[in-house]
């Protein structure tokens, strides 16, 4: 059965956009594969797709290091589903 | 995103393909003159319940039918009833797709009902041929862009048109999932195909203008122009040797339906 290439509109309620993307996001377990400049990493997720990353402020903050093979915590966003942010580094 | 599906995944969608295969198959014998949507519809419920599964149809968004019956004008979604006959001359797709163990599968064919006008048997081979041009480019490394417009230049350098309201889709633990694949499009363009991708590749092509209305059932997709229109549809997987249809026996070989 074919679908129409643009989901049907829902009505918009106006003035009620709450904006808040970061209970949306996503959080997903991924492994760093390679470091690329001003602390981006290229990640693999477990369903095999790789996601460009950022370290968080958090992390940056407290000066955790994030190596190439680390398993990692990734926060990915609703709108962008190949950026995300990595925000845990596990043992 | 789109979701790769693992090769036990890919022999689960394999086995409900098969079952798709199979009841079109059936479907088909029954086409002649004189029998109604409905008989048709009333024989696809049947061979669903004894196959076991579910239909992937009835009850999507409402839809009442297990089998879409699309005569003529009618390009998709055409609902089966008891006051619709088949003449001959004319031509009926069958668009039917079952859920079995959780996967779903998906497929379609148009079939002519007894002898009909050379222009329509010409429309059928090049609906086929488009199917068939587009299932070859379904291969890791390739852009979905070169699958939509392998159906695209296939269908035009014929003098058909092809529907642009209506678009191919990723398909898996749901019967609808991302991507698009419209059967339109430039070569080059769109995602690169993985191992693992799995879409429900099905040009809809019209003899005249590709505009599409939709009548007041709210499901029937007519031509604008009245003009006829011819959709087949198959599953398809990408693996490292190629395409794999999903919807047809694996030794299968040749034009695909």
């Amino acid at each position: 059965m074919p679908r129409p290439p643009r989901p049907e509109k829902k009505p918009v309620e106006p003035g009620n956009n709450s904006g808040n993307s970061k209970e949306d996001a996503i959080e997903v377990m991924a492994t760093v594969i390679e470091p690329l400049p001003n602390a981006m990493f290229r990640v693999e997720l477990e369903n095999k797709h790789q996601v460009l990353a950022h370290i968080s402020g958090k992390m940056r903050k407290n000066f955790i290091r994030i190596l190439a093979g680390d398993r990692v915590a990734v926060e990915l966003s609703p709108y962008d589903l190949t950026r995300g942010r990595i925000v845990y580094r596990y043992k | 995103m789109i979701v790769c599906k693992s090769p036990a995944e890919l022999e689960v969608m394999h086995r409900a393909g098969l079952i798709v295969w199979e009841i079109l198959n059936g479907l088909k014998k029954e086409i002649q003159p004189g029998i109604t949507t409905l008989d048709l519809e009333k024989s696809a419920a049947r061979r669903t319940e004894e196959f076991g599964v579910r239909s992937a149809f009835r009850g999507y968004r409402g839809y009442p039918c297990v089998l879409c019956a699309s005569v003529n004008q009618e390009i998709v979604h055409g609902i089966p009833s008891a006051s619709h006959k088949l003449k001959e001359g004319d031509i009926i797709s069958l668009d039917f797709g079952v859920e079995s163990e959780g996967y779903y599968g998906d497929a379609a064919v148009t079939v002519p009902v007894g002898k009909v006008k050379p222009e329509l048997e010409k429309l059928l081979r090049v609906t086929r041929d488009s199917l068939d041009r587009a299932i070859e480019q379904v291969r890791p490394g390739n852009h979905l862009g070169d699958v939509s417009a392998a159906v695209q230049q296939c269908v035009e350098e014929n003098g058909f048109s092809v529907v642009r309201d209506f678009v191919g889709h990723g398909i898996g633990t749901k019967m609808h999932e991302e991507p698009n694949v419209p059967n339109y499009g430039k070569a080059g363009r769109g995602p690169r195909l993985e191992v693992g991708m799995v879409f429900a590749i099905e040009p809809m092509v019209n003899i005249g203008s590709p505009e599409v209305k939709v009548l007041a059932d709210n499901w029937t997709a007519v031509t604008s122009d009245g003009s006829y229109s011819a959709h087949f549809e198959h599953t398809v997987a990408v693996t490292a040797d190629g395409p794999w249809i999903l919807t047809r026996p694996r030794e299968m070989t040749g034009a695909s339906w």
